[in-house]
């Protein structure tokens, strides 16, 4: 059986910098697996990696089999790999709507012909889309917001929807790049009960990043910890939150990093 | 209406668009007011440049791209067209017996030209997209500014069309019917287009091409798609404007000058907005005759119209760059619905919309 | 072989004046990344305070004509036209470009493309559309060698531009000031953090760009008397290429870009495609960016995600 995702001696170096060296890691279906190190370690490098914004100067990368190499974010986007992003990157002059949609573009686009024509098909399509977008909506207890623009969201609000919005494309994989950025403490368990609600509902593997320890112990089945752009640990919540090499690497006890 | 199947539903909006332009353009010739000529002159025109100002909203205010070249694709849809009906169609039509055959062959052969005009243009739309799509903002907009000077300067060099003479002897088949024809399809295309998946996508490459990548849009392909769809409009206003009397063309009408008018109302009626364009396209093109009458009666000799122009340019950026009608239609921001209105102002680009000043040379 | 020369040394004077012009481009858009669209028509602008100033001088100062007082009177002119396009360059940031610095970038591109056209049709307002002609501040004099004809304008162009690319390399690299420049092209929030005074610096650098203008403007109107009010457009948009082509925010880049672009005009301006020069430094352009999009000498950035 071929893993999920299966990636092979990553690395990728920006001229003399070696930002990434010899990263790997395999992943089943339905799988949490967490990210974590130092700031500047490397890790939106890999994501950015993964979802081909950056190409590895060498190593591979495969999403159940097929190579990821050379193929632009779209194309990675359609074999099932989505993403939310550091810095939130929503479509703001957009509605909460448009952008839930936007997020399934992959399953619900026609061409121009049918969009100018509004054929049968283009009111199917539309249906369908604004169906699922809602439904997504409400997952996040974002539809009643749904006309509203993306900008005028709360910030909780805003990373919700771009959750949302990545589950829109139905992947298979989902990079979560820091979701509890700025969340207090409430609004973090809120999220480590979606993280697995989405999983299970959607039958997910799921990678994210973060540096909220509570949440990564708390719901990660396995951590991998980089420093340097190489990873200096790997295994269950436990065994990392005991690693010498993983505590020298934080300054300080994980558990520490955040009061 | 929403039960009947798509086809016969959209043939009845063309019966009925069409047959209310044949009315109006009767009632315009039948009125009797003096100076009746001049102001069908000017609606034509008006027209013409609404057709410019939606389609290259499409590019500039629907997917972001900042183009500057929109006048260089409505001179390949002018001199094509032109061309097309200078040694062949008009010919044929002129030797045709006088009565209705003559008719319907002149506006069929009409038609044809235009659309054979925008379809060239379209042609070149592509041409000039591949490559420079690839471009940030500022690059891709003098590149644009570029391939509208070469296409200005390859006509130039065409003796068949008169180059630097001019083209003359183009039958002046084109009326107010045919302008608002295509205004009417130009803006209903725009519409529907933005209402749905493709647009949507070209949105999705306005506000952040990477989440958009990232969401599974292929946004070079959507660039190309913007363009070719709006160059496509550009060709066919060309085209319509070559066979409006005083049925003449000369590469000079087509300079960057012309591009930046049109630039001008998309700006003024609000980047993304197409009531906006139509309203801007509108009010500058009645702006300039209003200023030659003002110029008249204060017995001005030298035209201070294009310095008036560019002054309320750069006033209007100052106060109010969003434009007249920002992102809304005319009829949401009527409407007034709060949550839906963005919080307009001059501080309003976000991260990667403002002069990102730490960003490297041009390349995505 | 003598025609190559000619060639190349007409293609080297007139890539000097688009160099003086380059720079302003560049380095405005090195600090600001912005493309002051205006840039040429400051240009412009140089050219005519040097043709009334020279006019009014040729008129009171008639006896004095061609003997040596003629050089201190050029070189005044010239400084009239470098205050003159200073101040303007520094208005022009003030009251258009200041205001939109937190604008999308679109709004700042369309209020400098009003402020070119406003200079342009401004001028044919106030000047008036018809070409007028540069006095001349200095005896024409030919020069023979090689088998090639020159002027001593040609000389004089070259020996002017190369000076004040000379002063401008040493402000750039030898003062604190331009250590000050370069911090803000780096990395503009940090700059300001430094405790470096942005502002002060954006406006240094427009009256600095402006300057090397309005010498680019007397020097064209030296070498081709013909001026009018749109003379700007055409060498504007070359320069810019130019910029570009040497690397956008790179100095040095800017004065090879020019170079470089008035050496190809020449050559296919002496051609038999000639009818094609105006166009040629717009295939440059459309070149580079699809080859190598940051110039000769500029470096790949990546953008940040």
């Amino acid at each position: 059986m071929m893993p999920l995702l299966d990636c092979d001696h990553l690395s990728i170096q920006f001229g003399g910098l070696t930002a990434v060296a010899d990263f790997h890691l395999s992943m089943e279906p339905r799988q949490l697996v967490g990210l974590i190190g130092p700031n500047g370690a490397g890790k939106t490098t890999i994501f950015n990696m993964l979802t081909g914004v950056y190409q590895p100067t060498s190593g591979e990368i495969r999403v159940e089999g097929r190579a990821v190499a050379g193929r632009k974010p779209s194309g990675i986007a359609a074999l099932g790999v989505a993403r939310t992003f550091q810095n939130i990157r929503l479509f703001k002059e957009l509605s909460v709507l448009d952008n839930v949609k936007i997020g399934g573009h992959i399953h619900y686009r026609y061409s121009g012909a049918v969009a100018l024509l509004h054929t049968s098909r283009f009111k199917d399509v539309e249906r369908e889309a604004e169906r699922e977008a809602m439904e997504l909506l409400q997952i996040f207890d974002l539809d009643r917001r749904a006309h509203a623009l993306a900008r005028n969201l709360s910030y909780g609000d805003q990373r919700r929807l771009e959750i949302a919005r990545a589950l829109a494309a139905r992947p298979k994989l989902l990079l979560l790049d820091e979701p509890a950025a700025g969340l207090n403490t409430g609004e973090t368990i809120e999220l480590m009960n979606k993280i697995h609600e989405i999983r299970d509902r959607f039958e997910l593997a799921i990678l994210l990043i973060e540096h909220n320890m509570e949440l990564v112990m708390g719901i990660c089945e396995r951590i991998l910890v980089l420093s340097f752009g190489k990873t200096i640990a790997e295994g269950t919540p436990q065994a990392i939150r005991s690693n010498p090499v993983v505590i020298e690497a934080y300054l300080g006890e994980p558990a520490e990093a955040e009061t | 209406m929403k039960r009947l199947p798509w086809w016969l539903r959209d043939s009845i909006y063309l019966v009925v668009f069409v047959a209310a332009l044949i009315g109006v353009s009767y009632g315009l010739h039948a009125i009797p007011i003096q100076g009746m000529a001049y102001y069908r002159r000017v609606l034509v025109l008006m027209g013409i440049n609404i057709i410019l100002a939606v389609s290259l909203n499409i590019i500039n205010g629907h997917a972001g791209q900042f183009s500057l070249g929109h006048a260089g694709f409505m001179a390949v849809g002018a001199y094509f067209a032109a061309y097309v009906t200078v040694y062949y169609f008009g010919p044929y039509v002129n030797n045709m017996p006088e009565g209705t055959g003559q008719w319907i062959a002149q506006n069929g052969l009409l038609l044809l030209a235009v659309i054979l005009g925008g379809i060239v243009a379209a042609i070149a739309g592509y041409v000039v997209g591949l490559p420079s799509l690839r471009l940030r903002g500022d690059y891709l907009a003098i590149v644009t500014l570029g391939f509208g000077e070469i296409i200005r300067v390859i006509i130039l060099n065409i003796d068949k069309v008169g180059a630097a003479r001019g083209l003359t002897g183009i039958p002046s088949w084109s009326n107010f019917f045919w302008v608002f024809f295509f205004c009417g399809l130009t803006i209903f295309a725009s519409w529907r287009l933005v209402n749905s998946s493709v647009g949507r996508a070209f949105l999705a490459v306005r506000e952040d091409e990477v989440a958009a990548e990232a969401m599974g849009v292929d946004t070079t392909k959507y660039k190309v798609k913007a363009f070719v769809i709006g160059s496509f409009f550009a060709g066919a206003a060309g085209a319509l404007f070559a066979h409006y009397t005083p049925a003449y063309l000369n590469p000079t009408m087509f300079t960057f000058i012309r591009s930046f008018e049109v630039i001008a109302m998309v700006v003024l009626g609000g980047l993304g907005s197409i009531s906006g364009s139509v309203l801007a396209a509108i009010l500058l093109t009645f702006l300039p005759e209003g200023l030659r009458a003002a110029k008249d009666v204060l017995h001005m000799t030298k035209d201070p119209r294009m310095v008036i122009y560019s002054l309320m340019l750069i006033v209007l950026m100052l106060t109010r760059p969003q434009g007249l009608l920002g992102r809304r239609e005319l009829w949401q921001v009527l409407a007034r619905r709060k949550d839906t209105i963005p919080q307009e102002g001059r501080d309003q680009g976000d991260a990667d919309d403002k002069l990102d000043r730490d960003a490297g040379p041009p390349v995505q | 072989m003598q025609e190559f020369l000619q060639n190349l040394l007409n293609g080297v004077a007139v890539g000097a004046i688009y160099a003086l012009i380059a720079l302003g481009y560049t380095m405005v858009y090195g600090i600001l990344k912005l493309i002051n669209f205006a840039h040429g028509d400051i240009f412009m602008l140089g050219a005519f305070v040097g043709f009334y100033s020279g006019g009014w001088a040729a008129v009171h100062m008639q006896d004095k004509a061609g003997t040596w007082w003629s050089w201190p009177i050029a070189a005044a002119v010239m400084l009239l036209a470098m205050i003159a396009c200073g101040l303007f360059g520094y208005l022009t940031e003030r009251i258009a470009y200041r205001p939109l610095r937190n604008a999308p970038r679109i709004a700042s591109l369309i209020t400098a493309i009003g402020v070119s056209f406003f200079l342009e049709y401004g001028g044919q307002f106030v000047f008036g559309p018809d070409p007028k002609f540069f006095p001349t501040l200095v005896e024409k004099h030919l020069i023979r060698f090689a088998g090639i004809v020159t002027t001593n304008y040609q000389i004089i162009v070259l020996v002017v531009a190369l000076i004040f690319m000379a002063l401008l390399q040493f402000l750039i690299y030898g003062t604190k000031f331009g250590r000050a420049m370069r911090a803000v092209s780096f990395n503009f929030e940090t700059a300001s953090l430094m405790g470096i005074p942005t502002d002060r610096i954006i406006s240094t650098t427009f009256i600095v760009g402006s300057v090397l203008a309005a010498v680019g403007g007397i020097l064209y109107g030296l070498s081709y008397p013909k001026i009018d009010p749109l003379m700007g457009i055409m060498p504007g948009l070359k320069a810019f290429i130019a910029a570009v082509l040497g690397g956008i925010g790179n100095v040095p880049g800017a004065v090879v870009g020019g170079l470089i672009i008035g050496i190809v005009e020449s050559f296919v301006g002496g051609s038999s495609f000639s009818s094609y020069r105006d166009a040629i430094a717009f295939v440059i352009l459309i070149a580079i960016l699809l080859f190598r999009p940051s110039g000769l000498f500029g470096k790949y950035q990546p953008e940040k995600v």
